[in-house]
Order: structure tokens, then C-alpha cells, then sequence
């Protein structure tokens, strides 16, 4: 337990200091956004539109912050210090799942806001709660997703176009689920969200946080 | 000792194969809305259910693998997902074909089984660049099992949540009647999956012996050029 | 949406098909390919064996004494 403390704390701390992806992560939404409002030649975006442009743009953000999630370790050596340390490897997934979820955290305290200020038409205000729900859900599956993937493509030659190519077909399921639960909250009239889609969410999140334990182990063997 | 029964199971792959393709145009009664096209059905779907299949068991053998570290399973998992994406490969362009004929589109975003597939196939696409992105043979195995795992296990769930995202609203467009099929398109459906099935594990044990044969020559020469 | 004609129905179940056939004559193909690369491999193989066998003729070049 102090050992994910202990990493988590390395990987946040190197974040505050070098800033390198989180507002790379935040800057890409806000450019995203714009992109939109041109592409879709659109002054404000309500339900199923809305949605899916705040989704696409989040997942896409994500994709970004997942390739360089393991890029320091792979390079200066963290992985073989981790495995020398008498430490339970599962505690260097949870870090990392952790840190992940923080940064994605973090990102969207930034692009949900500016989502509702550029792009959201008026009167479709957001129920809080559900919104938040939906967040939560699809973050947890977002940040275990990106670790797995992150940790296959940082060994490979072709890391950067790896990461995303794999991370982003098995990231369907989380689009699929968090843009279908999210248009009725953006919709005029606002609706509730459809409680079968947090439960597609939940289960995704179960499986793949069991799957990432069994196998994370094998990643990091050397 | 290569290709042990293979040609037995060669045999009877084709004469599955020939017996279904004779049924489907002489035996299955013609299909009320669509017509003649529906035969498309009989190739489409089974190519469609080996490829999950094969997937799948791609995935399994992954995991045999990372349990035993015998390079044999590993092997076993690379040619299954292999010829899964080749299949793969067929069943969308046959369910284009399919969606052109019955639809006059070459794609229908209203088909869960296609869409699905396309997102699996996009995803084993990947399989192939990222196993010989990495050099180290145990590594390679090793994390190309760790991916056909991952992947293995996604296919229900994104099968799940593609089928939950098309809305009730819209029937199956290239579906057929599923559980009411009368009896003879019944018998000549399950005729064609057993021989696509038995297509896929001829084809298996056929390139597994020849991908075998290799790697021993291989060895053999390096013997031979070092003695 | 109603059943196009026999004539035209054909062409695309047929299409469909071809694509089948096409898919395993590839692949037949390409084994065949690998086949005659690995008759190839162990022909070049029974080459150094036999050479192996034979004593090399010695074509060293003598040293020129003084």
C-alpha cells in the first residue's frame, strides 16, 4: 500500500514539475473544441451531437496522456529499479491506473467546463450528479484501458502509433456507453440518463480492472 | 509427423463444404422477404462466428502460453488470430456485399454484427505491427499473448455494447428470422459452420505444420553451418 | 425493402461466394509459395551436407620460400 502511495506521489510530482501532460492533455480539448465548432460549422451543440463531441475529444485527450505514461520509466531505467524493490508488481499498475485517473481528473475539471461555456447551447444544463457518475465510470475505464495499452506499446519500436491504435477500438464499448448516457443530459428538454449504460460502464470497468490484475505481471518481466 | 491427419481433415472439410453449398442453392427454401440474396446468410454468418471463435481461442491459447511457456502454444495463438483476421476480412466484405443487395449501401451502420466486427478487426489489426515491433522472441510471445488475451476478452463485451447502441427502433437489417428459421434452413445453416469450422482448423494445422517445418530448417542449418 | 430480382440478386450472392473461394485459394496460394521456399531451404541444406562429407580440395596458396 505505501508502495503505490510512494509511486504515485514519484509520478505526480514529476508531473507538477516538468507540466508536461497534463496541459498538453487540456490544451488539446480546448483546440478539439474549436476544431468542432468549425468542422461541424456549429454555434452550440445539444443532445446526441453535444455529447458525442464532449466524449471524442475527452477519449482522444486521453489517448494523449496514455502514450506517455511509461515513456520515463522505459527510458531511465524505472523498470528494472521497480523490480528489484521487494514490492508486489500489481502495486506499479494501481499506481499507474492511479495516476492516470488523476490526470484525466484533472483534464476534465478544465474541458468540461470550457465544453459547457464554447460549445453547449443554452438550456441544456447538465444534472450534476449523473454527470458526474458518468465521468467516474468511464474515467476508471479510460485510466485501466490506457495503462494496459501504454504498457504493451512502451516496448515496442513504433510506441506512439501502438498506443493509440490499440487503445482506442477497445475503448468502443466507453464511447458507446458514456455518449448514449450523456445526450439526454445535453438535450432541451433534459432527460434522464438511461441506468443501462452505467451499468454497460460498470461492467466494462469490472472486467478489464480483473483482466489488467492477471496480466499486468507479465508486462513487466524482464 | 507434420500434418499428422491433415489429410483426412482436408477431405472432410471439402466434402462439408461442397454438401452445404449444395444445400443452401438446392435444398434451403428461398427466404420470404429478401429472396435469392439471402443466401449470402449461409457463407457470411458462419465466417462470422469462426472468426469470434477463433478470436477467442486465440486468446486461450495466449493464456496457455503464459502459464506453460511452451513457444508450441504460442504458436497456436499467432495462427489462430491470424486466420481469424483473414476471415475477419471476408466477413466484411461479404456483409458489404450483403448490405449493397439488401440495402443499397455498401455499409449499414444498423447491422451490430458488422459494425462489430469492423471495430475487432481494427483492433487485430493491430496484432501483426506489434508483435514484430518488438525484437526479443520471449518478449514478443510474451506480450503478444498479453494482447490476444485483452483482446480475446473484449470481443463479447464490445459485441454487448454494440448491439445495446443500436436502438430498437431500427430491426436488423441483413438479420435472419434467427430463432424461427424453418428446419431445412436450419440444418443447411449448421451444415456450413461445420464446415467453415472445419475450414479453419485444416487451414490451423496446416499452417502451424508448415510454420513448424520452417523454424526446424532453420535450426537445421545453423547446426549444419556451425559443425 | 423488397427482393431484387433473380438476375441481379445473383450477381451479388454470387459475388459473396467468390469472395470465399477467393479468401482459401489465397491462402493456398501463399502455402504453396512457402512450400516450394522450404524445398528450396532443404535442397540448399542437402548441398552443405554433402559438402560437408566431401574433403575440401586444400587450395591454399603456398608461401614463397626464400
Amino acid at each position: 500500500m505505501r508502495a503505490i502511495g510512494a509511486l504515485v506521489r514519484k509520478d505526480l510530482l514529476l508531473e507538477l514539475r516538468t507540466k508536461e501532460t497534463v496541459p498538453a492533455m487540456a490544451l488539446f480539448a480546448l483546440v478539439a473544441y474549436v476544431l468542432f465548432h468549425f468542422a461541424l460549422h456549429r454555434n452550440a451543440l445539444e443532445g446526441d451531437l453535444a455529447a458525442g463531441v464532449l466524449w471524442v475529444t475527452v477519449l482522444l485527450a486521453a489517448v494523449l496522456g496514455v502514450n506517455r505514461l511509461f515513456v520515463a520509466e522505459h527510458e531511465q531505467g524505472g523498470f528494472d529499479g521497480f523490480l528489484l524493490a521487494p514490492v508486489d508488481r500489481t502495486a506499479m499498475l494501481v499506481a499507474k491506473v492511479a495516476a492516470l485517473l488523476c490526470f484525466l481528473v484533472v483534464v476534465e475539471l478544465i474541458a468540461v467546463p470550457a465544453f459547457f461555456l464554447l460549445l453547449l447551447g443554452p438550456g441544456a444544463g447538465p444534472a450534476f450528479p449523473e454527470l458526474l457518475a458518468i465521468l467516474a465510470l468511464a474515467d476508471i475505464g479510460l485510466a485501466v484501458v490506457g495503462t494496459l495499452a501504454a504498457g504493451l506499446a512502451v516496448q515496442t519500436r513504433a510506441r506512439d502509433l501502438i498506443g493509440p491504435l490499440v487503445t482506442l477500438p477497445l475503448l468502443v464499448p466507453v464511447v458507446i456507453a458514456a455518449a448514449r448516457s450523456t445526450a439526454p443530459l445535453f438535450s432541451v428538454p433534459a432527460g434522464g440518463t438511461e441506468a443501462k449504460w452505467l451499468a454497460v460502464l460498470g461492467l466494462y470497468d469490472l472486467v478489464f480492472v480483473l483482466l489488467a490484475y492477471a496480466v499486468f505481471d507479465f508486462l513487466l518481466e524482464d | 509427423m507434420y500434418g499428422k491427419g491433415l489429410r483426412g481433415l482436408s477431405i472432410a472439410t471439402a466434402a462439408t463444404l461442397v454438401t452445404a453449398f449444395a444445400l443452401v442453392f438446392f435444398y434451403a427454401p428461398l427466404d420470404a422477404d429478401q429472396g435469392f440474396v439471402q443466401k449470402i446468410f449461409y457463407v457470411h454468418v458462419p465466417m462470422a462466428i469462426v472468426a469470434l471463435g477463433g478470436f477467442v481461442f486465440g486468446g486461450i491459447c495466449a493464456i496457455a502460453y503464459l502459464r506453460t511457456r511452451d513457444r508450441k502454444w504460442d504458436l497456436r495463438s499467432y495462427v489462430a488470430i491470424h486466420l481469424s483476421l483473414i476471415l475477419g476480412l471476408g466477413v466484411l466484405v461479404t456483409g458489404s456485399i450483403w448490405a449493397r443487395a439488401s440495402w443499397g449501401h455498401w455499409w449499414v451502420w444498423d447491422e451490430p454484427t458488422l459494425v462489430s466486427f469492423l471495430i475487432i478487426f481494427l483492433l487485430y489489426a493491430c496484432y501483426q505491427p506489434l508483435r514484430f515491433s518488438i525484437e526479443d522472441p520471449d518478449k514478443q510471445a510474451r506480450y503478444a499473448a498479453v494482447f490476444a488475451i485483452l483482446a480475446g476478452a473484449f470481443v463479447p463485451l464490445n459485441f454487448l455494447a454494440v448491439r445495446l447502441a443500436q436502438s430498437l427502433t431500427h430491426p436488423r437489417v441483413l438479420g435472419t428470422t434467427g430463432g424461427d428459421m424453418p428446419g431445412a434452413m436450419r440444418l443447411t445453416f449448421l451444415i456450413a459452420l461445420a464446415g467453415m469450422v472445419l475450414l479453419f482448423v485444416t487451414l490451423w494445422k496446416y499452417e502451424i505444420a508448415a510454420k513448424r517445418a520452417r523454424m526446424r530448417l532453420r535450426a537445421l542449418r545453423r547446426r549444419l553451418l556451425e559443425a | 425493402m423488397p427482393a431484387l430480382p433473380l438476375e441481379e440478386a445473383g450477381k451479388y450472392v454470387a459475388g459473396a461466394y467468390v469472395v470465399f473461394f477467393a479468401v482459401i485459394l489465397i491462402y493456398v496460394v501463399i502455402m504453396a509459395v512457402r512450400l516450394s521456399r522450404l524445398e528450396r531451404e532443404i535442397a540448399e541444406l542437402d548441398e552443405l551436407a554433402a559438402r560437408k562429407e566431401r574433403p575440401e580440395p586444400d587450395d591454399r596458396e603456398e608461401a614463397p620460400v626464400p
